[in-house]
C-alpha cells in the first residue's frame, strides 16, 4: 500500500515536471517574440453583393432557399470590419524565421456549394485538408500562376484530400467548374499570417521583435501596406482601412 | 442447332419490338410547335425500320431453319430472281422508302432550320461554359451590351463580361440561372459558347444544337405547353458534362412579366 | 518481276534466330498473328474498362476493389470520379476502335491471308510490313502510357473534339499530358496503318498468282483491297488532324482554337482557329473508319458463310462492287455526325441524302446474304453461327441508321444512347462477330490444331444473346432521353432510367465473362487441339491447298496457278460438290467469272 501510494507521487510529479516543461518552453519561445494585432474596415459603402442563383444544384438551392446567399468578394461586420482579408508580413522577417512549418492542418470545406472559409491563408508547404459536406460531387480547381495547377472531383464522402503549396502567392483563386458561383482564395505566404474575422480583427502570432512591412490583401480592393515595429513582450497594432469604390 | 438458332433469333426481334410497341420508351411529350412533324416523321421511320428489321431477322431465321442439315445429294438452288431480283428489291423497296422518308424528313428540319424567326421574336442570349448555362434578357431597351472576354468572372458573377459602367446598353441586361419563356410567344435563342464545345438540349422542345467556340449560331422555337423542363448539355465538355444543366419555365406571359421583373430587380 | 522471283529465291528459309524470327520477323503470316496478340491485349483492356463503367453508371458509389491502384486520385478508395470515368470511356473507345476494331479484323487476318490467298509468297515490301506492326505496337505503347502520367488519360473521347482537346490542362484533368499523348499516339498509328495499306494494295495489284484475275479474288481479299484504298486516305487525313492538335499544345498555334475563350476565368492566349475544322477533318476520316472497320467484317463472314453454304453467293459481282459503294459513299456521308454541331445547316440536308442512299448497298449485300442461304446446304458450325449473327447483328444495327440519317430526327437522338446502341451493334459487335468467324474457321489453318467445337457453340450464345441484351436496351434509352457520356444520372429526369442500367450491366459482366470461354478454347486448342488436315472445312480458296500451319513461304517450292473463281461449290460434274481453285479439273460450271 505504501510503496503503491510512493510510486503514485512519483509518477504524478513525473507528470507535473514534464508538462510544466512544457509549458515554461512554449512560454520561453513566446516571451521573445511579439503579436501583431489589429482591424479591417471598409471606408464607404459596401457594393451590392449579388444573390447567388443555385437553381442548378437542387440540394443547394433548397438549403438557402429562406436565406439566399450572396456573393462574398466585400463582406462588411456591423462596425464596418472587413472580413476575409489576409493580412501577412511581407517584408522584414529574418531568413531564419518562419522556417517551420505549422502543424496545424486548416480545414477548406465545400458545404452547401460554397466555400467555407471563403479565403484562407497558409504557410508554404502548409498542409490543408479539402472536404466535401455535401451530397453531390464538387470539383476543386486552384488556378495559381507561381504553382502547378490541379483540379479534382471531389465526389460526396471522398475522402479529404491532403494537400499543399510550395510557393508564396497572393491569391490563388479556387473554383468548382461544376458549381461556377463557388469561388474562394488561399492566399499562400512565408511566416505569420492571418485572415480577418467578421469585425474585421486579426492577430499575427509569433513575429519576433523587429521592423517589418505589413500586408493586407482584399479580393476587390487588393493590397495595402504599412510599417509596423514590433518590440519583445509587446503587442503592436496595425489597422488597416480600404476605400469602396 | 439451326433450329435453336432459327428461334432465337426470331424471339430476339420479337422481343425487341415489344418494347417499341408498348411505347414505354418514347421521347417525353413534345410541347413545342415544330415537334409535331419531327414526331411525325420518327413514328413513320419506325414503322419502316420495324419492318425492315423484323423482316429482315425472320427471313434469316427461316433460312437457317430450312436450309441446314440439308442431305449431301441435294441440289443447290437459286433464289428466284436471283442477284437481279434482291438487286431491284433493295432498290426499289428499301432504297426508294428511304430517299423519300429523307425527302418529307427535310420537312421538319426546314421548320427548325430554314424558316428565320420572325422580326418580333424574343430574343434572348445564352451562354454555356464549364459547367452551366447562363442567359442573357436584353432588358427594357431591347439591346444586348457588349462581351468582354477579358471581364468575364464567375467569381464576381459578371458571366457575359458585360461593363455596365461603360456600356449604356449593358446597364438593364438581365443575366439569370434559368431560362424562362413566355408560352406561345417565337423565342429566338442566340448561343454564345464561352470556353469548349457544349449542347443545348431540350427533350420536350424538340431542340437539339451545339455551342460553337468562336461562332455564334442560334436557333428558334414557340413553347406552346407551360411548365419546367430540362436542359441538358449534350456534347463532351469536361468533368463536369453530367451536371451541365439548367431549367427551362415555360410561363404564361403575365408570369413571365412577374418574373422577369423580379430578375431584374436581382441584378 | 524479275526482281521479285530473285527475290524470292533468298527467301525460301526463315531466318535463324528467335527475334527475327517471331518478334522482328518479314513474314506477313507472323505480322499477322502479332497483330491479332496486340488486337486481343487491347481487347482485354477495353472490355475490363467497359465493365468498370457500366458497373459505376448502374451503381454509381460501387467501389471497385482494386481500381485505386490504377489512379489514386481517379479512383479514390475504388470510387470512380466523374473525371476517370471519362477518362475511362475515352481509354475504352480509343483502344477498341483503332487497336481492336481496325488491327483485328483487317491487319491481322488481312496480313495472314491476304498473301495467300492471291497467291503470293508474302507482301512485296516485307520490311514496310514489319515497321507497320511495329509503329502500331509503339501507338498502342503511347497510347496506354496516357494512364501513368500525373493527370491521367484525357477525357475529351475517342473524338477528341477541340477546343477541349486542345485547350490544355486549364479545360480538365488529363488534357495536358493524357491529351498529347492520344495526339502522339493516333498520329503514330495512323503512319502505321499507311504502311500497311501500301502493301495491302499493291500486293492485291502486283502479287497476284498465275489465272488470278480480279474477279477471281476471294471476297476476303477484296474487303481487305477496299478497306486499304480506304485507310489510305483516311489515314492520311488523321495524321495531319492530329499534328496540328499536337501542335496546338505544345507550339502555342491555333488551328482548332478561336479566339476570346474564357476557360475558368482565364481568358486564353489563342486566336483565330476553328472548332468545327477539327471535327471535319476527325469525321472524314471517322466515317470511313466505321467502314474500315466493318468491310472486312464483311469479306470474311462472306468467305465462311459461301464455304458452310456449300454454294458461292448469288452473284461475286454484286457484292464486291456494294462493297465498293459502301467505301465510296462513306465519304460523303461523314457529316452525319455534325448535324446538329453547328455547320450549315443545308449541308446537313446535303450529308443526309447519301447516308440514306448508303442503306442501298448495305441492304444489297444483306438481301444477297440471305438470298444465298436459300437453297443452300448449310452447315451449322462455331464460324457459321458467328457468320449468321453478324448478318443479324449488321441488320439490326444497320435500321436504327434510318433514324440517324435524317436530320430531324437526330434533332432528338444525337448524343442519346441510341447513338451509342446503334454504333456498337453495327460496327464494334458486327465487327467482332466478324473477328471471331475468321478465328473459328482460320484456326485450323494458322495452328493446324482444331478449336474446340462444343466451346466454341456455347461461346456464340452467350455473345449473341449477351449482344443483344446489352445493346437494344441502350436504344430505348436513347429515344426516351437518355444522353450519353453522363457518368452519373443525377437529374430526375434520368433517373428512373437506372434500373435499365443496372440490367445492361449485368448482362455486360455475363457477355464479357463469357469470353473467357474463348479466350481458353484458343489457348487450349493451340497446344491440345485435334490436329487439323489441310483442308478441314472442304474449302476451295488458296489458303487450303498448303499445309496447316503453312510453310515459311507459303507455297513451297510449287508456284500455284488458279483456273476458276474462289468459290467452286455445288458443281456439277465435280469428283466432290467443291474443286480447288487451283485444280486444273475442268468443271461445267457457268459461275466462273473470269
Amino acid at each position: 500500500m505504501k510503496t503503491r501510494n510512493k510510486l503514485a507521487g512519483m509518477l504524478s510529479a513525473l507528470v507535473l515536471a514534464a508538462v510544466g516543461a512544457l509549458m515554461l518552453s512554449r512560454n520561453v519561445s513566446a516571451a521573445g517574440e511579439g503579436k501583431i494585432t489589429g482591424t479591417v474596415k471598409l471606408a464607404g459603402t459596401a457594393p451590392h453583393q449579388r444573390a447567388i442563383d443555385m437553381s442548378k444544384e437542387p440540394y443547394c438551392q433548397k438549403l438557402h432557399a429562406d436565406h439566399p446567399v450572396t456573393l462574398e468578394n466585400v463582406v462588411v461586420g456591423s462596425n464596418g470590419g472587413l472580413q476575409n482579408v489576409v493580412v501577412y508580413v511581407s517584408e522584414g522577417l529574418p531568413a531564419s524565421a518562419g522556417g517551420q512549418v505549422p502543424s496545424e492542418k486548416p480545414k477548406w470545406d465545400q458545404k452547401g456549394c460554397q466555400y467555407i472559409p471563403h479565403v484562407v491563408a497558409l504557410d508554404i508547404n502548409q498542409h490543408f485538408l479539402v472536404t466535401n459536406s455535401d451530397p453531390t460531387s464538387h470539383n476543386i480547381h486552384p488556378i495559381p500562376t507561381k504553382n502547378p495547377q490541379w483540379n479534382k472531383s471531389q465526389p460526396p464522402g471522398a475522402q479529404p484530400f491532403d494537400v499543399s503549396w510550395a510557393n508564396e502567392e497572393v491569391s490563388i483563386p479556387v473554383k468548382c467548374n461544376i458549381h461556377p458561383w463557388m469561388h474562394g482564395w488561399m492566399a499562400v505566404v512565408k511566416g505569420p499570417t492571418a485572415v480577418s474575422d467578421g469585425n474585421g480583427s486579426f492577430t499575427l502570432d509569433n513575429v519576433p521583435p523587429g521592423n517589418y512591412t505589413l500586408t493586407a490583401w482584399q479580393e476587390t480592393y487588393g493590397a495595402q501596406t504599412q510599417k509596423v515595429t514590433v518590440a519583445a513582450g509587446k503587442p503592436a497594432t496595425a489597422d488597416f482601412t480600404f476605400k469602396a469604390k | 442447332m439451326a433450329k435453336v438458332f432459327a428461334v432465337t433469333v426470331i424471339l430476339i426481334a420479337i422481343g425487341s419490338a415489344i418494347p417499341i410497341l408498348m411505347h414505354k420508351w418514347v421521347p417525353p411529350v413534345d410541347i413545342s410547335t415544330h415537334g409535331p412533324l419531327i414526331d411525325e416523321q420518327l413514328s413513320e421511320t419506325m414503322v419502316e425500320a420495324g419492318i425492315s428489321f423484323l423482316a429482315a431477322q425472320f427471313i434469316l431465321g427461316l433460312f437457317v431453319w430450312k436450309y441446314s442439315n440439308t442431305p449431301k445429294s441435294a441440289k443447290i438452288r437459286n433464289f428466284p430472281g436471283g442477284a437481279t431480283g434482291l438487286v431491284t428489291a433493295a432498290v426499289l423497296l428499301v432504297g426508294l422508302e428511304a430517299m423519300a422518308l429523307g425527302i418529307f424528313g427535310a420537312k421538319a428540319w426546314a421548320s427548325v432550320y430554314f424558316t428565320p424567326p420572325k422580326p418580333d421574336a424574343l430574343k434572348i442570349q445564352a451562354q454555356a461554359g464549364q459547367f452551366a448555362f447562363y442567359f442573357r434578357y436584353p432588358g427594357p431597351d431591347g439591346r444586348f451590351g457588349p462581351i468582354h472576354p477579358d471581364l468575364i468572372n464567375e467569381g464576381t458573377q459578371n458571366f457575359f463580361g458585360l461593363d455596365p459602367d461603360h456600356d449604356p446598353d449593358s446597364k438593364d441586361d438581365i443575366v439569370t440561372a434559368e431560362l424562362a419563356v413566355p408560352v406561345n410567344r417565337e423565342v429566338h435563342l442566340l448561343m454564345h459558347a464561352k470556353d469548349v464545345g457544349h449542347s443545348f438540349f431540350v427533350r420536350e422542345l424538340r431542340i437539339q444544337q451545339d455551342f460553337v467556340p468562336g461562332l455564334d449560331v442560334s436557333v428558334h422555337f414557340t413553347a406552346n405547353k407551360t411548365g419546367r423542363f430540362e436542359i441538358v448539355c449534350t456534347q463532351l465538355c469536361g468533368l463536369g458534362h453530367y451536371n451541365m444543366k439548367a431549367y427551362l419555365s415555360v410561363l404564361s406571359q403575365p408570369d413571365y412579366d412577374t418574373w422577369l421583373k423580379q430578375q431584374a430587380t436581382m441584378q | 518481276m524479275h526482281d521479285m522471283s530473285a527475290h524470292a529465291l533468298q527467301h525460301h528459309a526463315p531466318p535463324p534466330g528467335f527475334v527475327r524470327k517471331h518478334i522482328f520477323s518479314l513474314d506477313h503470316k507472323v505480322i499477322g498473328e502479332q497483330y491479332y496478340g496486340l488486337a486481343l491485349l487491347a481487347v482485354l483492356i477495353g472490355m475490363v474498362l467497359s465493365w468498370i463503367m457500366r458497373l459505376h453508371l448502374a451503381w454509381p458509389d460501387v467501389h471497385i476493389p482494386g481500381l485505386q491502384l490504377l489512379s489514386k486520385n481517379g479512383a479514390p478508395g475504388g470510387v470512380l470520379t466523374p473525371e476517370y470515368y471519362l477518362q475511362l470511356m475515352t481509354m475504352h473507345g480509343t483502344i477498341m476502335v483503332f487497336f481492336v476494331l481496325t488491327t483485328a479484323p483487317f491487319a491481322a487476318f488481312g496480313n495472314y491471308f491476304l498473301p495467300i490467298q492471291v497467291g503470293a509468297e508474302d507482301m512485296p515490301f516485307p520490311r514496310f510490313n514489319m515497321m507497320s506492326f511495329w509503329v502500331t505496337f509503339v501507338s498502342f505503347c503511347v497510347a496506354v502510357a496516357a494512364f501513368f502520367v500525373p493527370d491521367g488519360p484525357p477525357l475529351s473521347g475517342w473524338t477528341a473534339y477541340a477546343p477541349l482537346s486542345a485547350l490544355g490542362a486549364i479545360a480538365g484533368p488529363g488534357q495536358g499530358m493524357g491529351q498529347v499523348l492520344w495526339a502522339v499516339s493516333i498520329a503514330i498509328f495512323c503512319v502505321g496503318q499507311l504502311l500497311g495499306a501500301l502493301n495491302f494494295i499493291t500486293t492485291t495489284l502486283d502479287m497476284r498468282c498465275k489465272g488470278m484475275s480480279l474477279m477471281r479474288l476471294p471476297l476476303t481479299v477484296w474487303a481487305w483491297f477496299i478497306t486499304s484504298c480506304m485507310g489510305l486516305t483516311a489515314f492520311a487525313v488523321l495524321l495531319p488532324a492530329c499534328i496540328l492538335l499536337f501542335l496546338d499544345h505544345v507550339a502555342g498555334t491555333s488551328f482548332f482554337i478561336p479566339g476570346d475563350l474564357v476557360v475558368s476565368d482565364t481568358l486564353q492566349p489563342h486566336a483565330g482557329g476553328s472548332t468545327l475544322l477539327w471535327q471535319h477533318l476527325f469525321w472524314f476520316f471517322g466515317h470511313p473508319e466505321v467502314y474500315i472497320a466493318i468491310v472486312p467484317g464483311m469479306g470474311i463472314v462472306s468467305h465462311v458463310l459461301i464455304t458452310n453454304m456449300r454454294r458461292p453467293m448469288l452473284s461475286h459481282r454484286v457484292l464486291i462492287y456494294s462493297m465498293g459503294a459502301l467505301a465510296f459513299l462513306s465519304y460523303m456521308v461523314y457529316g452525319h455526325h455534325m448535324f446538329v454541331s453547328g455547320m450549315n445547316p443545308f449541308s446537313s440536308l446535303a450529308f443526309s441524302f447519301p447516308t440514306l442512299a448508303i442503306t442501298i448497298p448495305s441492304t444489297i449485300i444483306v438481301l444477297i446474304w440471305i438470298g444465298s442461304l436459300y437453297g443452300s446446304k448449310l452447315r451449322i458450325n462455331s464460324p457459321s453461327l458467328f457468320a449468321l449473327g453478324f448478318i443479324s447483328l449488321f441488320v439490326s444495327g444497320g435500321v436504327s441508321g434510318f433514324f440517324l440519317a435524317q436530320p430531324s430526327i437526330d434533332i432528338i437522338l444525337h448524343a442519346t444512347y441510341f447513338v451509342v446502341g446503334h454504333f456498337h451493334l453495327v460496327m464494334a459487335l458486327a465487327a467482332t462477330f466478324g473477328i471471331f468467324a475468321g478465328t473459328y474457321f482460320w484456326f485450323p489453318k494458322i495452328t493446324g490444331r482444331m478449336m474446340n467445337e462444343t466451346l466454341g457453340k456455347i461461346h456464340f450464345w452467350f455473345t449473341f444473346v449477351g449482344a443483344y441484351c446489352i445493346f437494344m436496351p441502350f436504344h430505348y434509352l436513347g429515344m426516351a432521353g437518355n444522353v450519353r457520356r453522363y457518368q452519373a444520372f443525377v437529374d430526375d429526369f434520368m433517373q428512373p432510367f437506372i434500373p435499365v442500367h443496372k440490367f445492361i450491366t449485368v448482362a455486360a459482366l455475363v457477355t464479357g465473362g463469357a469470353q473467357i470461354l474463348f479466350l481458353y478454347n484458343l489457348i487450349y486448342s493451340r497446344f491440345r487441339g485435334q490436329p487439323a488436315s489441310e483442308n478441314p472445312w472442304q474449302a476451295t480458296s488458296l489458303e487450303w491447298t498448303i499445309p496447316s500451319p503453312p510453310p515459311f513461304n507459303n507455297f513451297g517450292d510449287r508456284i500455284p496457278v488458279v483456273y476458276h473463281d474462289p468459290y467452286q461449290y455445288g458443281v456439277d460434274g465435280a469428283s466432290d460438290d467443291y474443286v480447288m481453285q487451283d485444280s486444273p479439273e475442268q468443271t461445267q460450271s457457268v459461275r466462273d467469272e473470269k
